[in-house]
């Protein structure tokens, strides 16, 4: 079984289909990417497999450490701390009042139990694992000369990475970007493509992602599901898919392709 | 001169008081959004709870400040245990609700808690004899001989509210639960998608601002030694406004307004007139909502379109 399985998942909003009967997998170690005009029902689809939404019908099981969770119905703080699935959202989310550093931590805290925090010996363990592994975050994603500025005086850019890694403060197995290159330049997008492969290979995070730059989706993803009016209307990888004709005809209307 | 000191002494234990109960306002304000206008009942039955113990522990003869402490832990502890059920029972099966829903649930909750008290303890005023007496002689006036003391009661309960606030500020800003409970406040969606379980959260707070609540109502008692079952809706509202008046949803802002609210009426009360000492607390509010209305501390709110 792979990492993420979504069979026949459909969500549906009073008469609105947003997603209909979807099926895919994300495998381990591997780039996934779901790509489709606007409305095509991507985000709902992320929201569904983090849990923000339940699904009208359909499964979502993702296997993590050898464990078998099914997430429709799990609450989100479970979805993280058990099944092992981070997200960020389309706009940026950080905590503004914050350090990036307190950012990072706010991220650890969930691995803190609550019975821990009345033994002061291994509170303080804890405590000391939680800062080490928020520093070491901040190290490999070169964020630790911005790691006491308060989160909402930081460029756009960097906040961007601030939110990648503190998501990956949480420890993930999978890590699922909702429009990560959103209002980065060409050359900040060029450096978010290499920032996720490196999470990949070098970090062992599989990755789901949702993107609208072609460039960042083409080059880096292994595998690419491509969505229309809520429907999968193709997957494959990179070559497969923009080659497809339904591809073709969704992205640039019915004619295109004739012409 | 000698007259004002005496003043300013009682209102600022005056507004320590306030402070305590303020801090629990601007807490639930912000990780609910929320005015949480039951919770001067929760002082109110922390200072019934805090008679009970004294009137039960003191009859057993042990030491006066063994009998406080037991009786301030005590008090926290049931409290607390109120502040939670509070939350629990009439907050949160209305989460996700409009906002006004919340509120209105919050002021049944207030009257169901004050005639609950009423019927269980009577709706007659209780008093206490003083815990403590004397107190110490600062100066006094040559002229007639007035003196300015600082009582003892008043000693302590300056003492027991800046140990318990540096307690909760250090819980807030240094431990994972306080950054949780910062990260809830900031927003709540993304937090729980870190891994933090916001309605746990939320009940910790309501349980904290119990229980300073309740350490509110035991100093009261000690220090006026009056209770009966209305006495939370006045100081309820006083408080509130000194949450207001110092920023909702600040915490350093709570205390200063607290501070700001008792030093205004004690020096109304003992300059112009005791019978306006409850309208004098009123019209900051009044003004602070014309003038400023995000407070001292507060962050302006800005609805996003």
């Amino acid at each position: 079984m792979a990492l993420l399985n979504v069979e026949n998942l459909s969500m549906v909003f009073g008469g609105l289909v947003a997603v209909d009967g979807v099926s895919f997998r994300a495998e381990e170690g591997k780039i996934t990417s779901v790509i489709g005009p606007n409305g095509a029902g991507k985000t709902t689809l992320f929201n569904c497999i983090t849990g923000f939404y339940r699904p009208t019908s359909g499964k979502i099981i993702c296997r993590t450490h050898g464990r078998d969770f099914d997430l429709t119905g799990m609450a989100g703080h479970h979805i993280v701390r058990q099944a092992g699935i981070a997200r960020t959202f389309q706009n940026i989310r950080l905590f503004p009042a914050m350090t990036v550093y307190e950012n990072m931590l706010v991220a650890e805290h969930g691995r803190i139990s609550a019975l821990a925090t009345l033994n002061p010996k291994r509170y303080a363990h804890e405590v000391a694992k939680s800062r080490a592994l928020a520093r070491s975050w901040l190290e490999r994603m070169d964020l630790f000369p911005y790691a006491n500025s308060r989160a909402d005086a930081l460029p756009y850019g960097i906040q961007r990475r601030v939110e990648i890694a503190r998501a990956l403060c949480t420890s993930p197995t999978l890590l699922c970007l909702d429009e990560p290159a959103a209002g980065l330049n060409h050359t900040e997008s060029e450096g978010l493509a290499k920032l996720l492969l490196r999470i990949t290979k070098e970090f062992n995070v599989s990755i789901l992602l949702i993107e609208h730059d072609m460039q960042v989706v083409m080059n880096i993803s292994d595998h690419i599901v491509v969505l229309d009016y809520g429907r999968r209307i193709a997957e494959g990888t990179a070559s497969e898919v923009s080659m497809n004709p339904d591809v073709i005809k969704a992205y640039l209307g019915e004619d295109a392709h004739a012409a | 001169m000698e007259y004002l000191l005496q003043q300013l002494i009682n209102g600022v234990t005056l507004g320590a008081i306030y402070g305590l109960i303020a801090l629990g306002y601007t807490m639930v304000y912000g990780v609910l959004g929320m005015i949480n206008f039951a919770h001067g009942e929760i002082y109110m039955i922390g200072a019934f709870l805090s008679l009970m113990g004294f009137a039960l522990l003191g009859a057993l003869g042990l030491p006066v400040a063994v009998v406080i402490l037991l009786v301030l832990l005590a008090a926290m502890i049931i409290t607390g245990a109120w502040g939670w059920s509070l939350e629990r029972l009439a907050y949160r099966p209305l989460r996700g609700s409009p906002r006004l829903v919340p509120l209105i649930s919050a002021i049944g909750m207030s009257i169901f808690l004050q005639n609950l008290v009423q019927l269980l303890q009577g709706a007659r005023v209780k008093t206490m004899p003083p815990m403590i007496n004397g107190g110490v002689e600062v100066m006094q006036r040559a002229s007639d001989g007035f003196t300015v003391t600082i009582s003892y009661t008043q000693i302590l309960l300056w003492v027991v509210t800046v140990v318990l606030v540096s307690i909760f500020a250090y819980l807030i800003q240094n431990t994972s639960l306080g950054r949780a409970q910062r990260a809830v406040s900031q927003d709540a969606v993304m937090a729980e998608y870190l891994g933090i379980n916001s309605n746990r959260t939320i009940s910790i707070t309501f349980i904290i601002a119990a229980m300073l609540a309740a350490v509110a109502g035991c100093m009261v008692m000690l220090y006026y030694g009056v209770v009966d079952f209305y006495i939370g809706f006045l100081a309820g509202m006083k408080a509130f406004t000194a949450a207001v008046l110092g920023g909702i949803g600040s915490l350093p802002g709570a205390l200063l307004g607290g501070l700001l609210i008792g030093l205004i009426e004690s020096l109304w009360s003992a300059y112009f007139s005791i019978e306006y000492k409850d309208v004098v607390a009123f019209i900051v509010l009044f003004l602070v909502l014309l003038i400023k209305p995000s407070g001292f501390f507060g962050r302006p709110s800005v609805e996003k379109v």
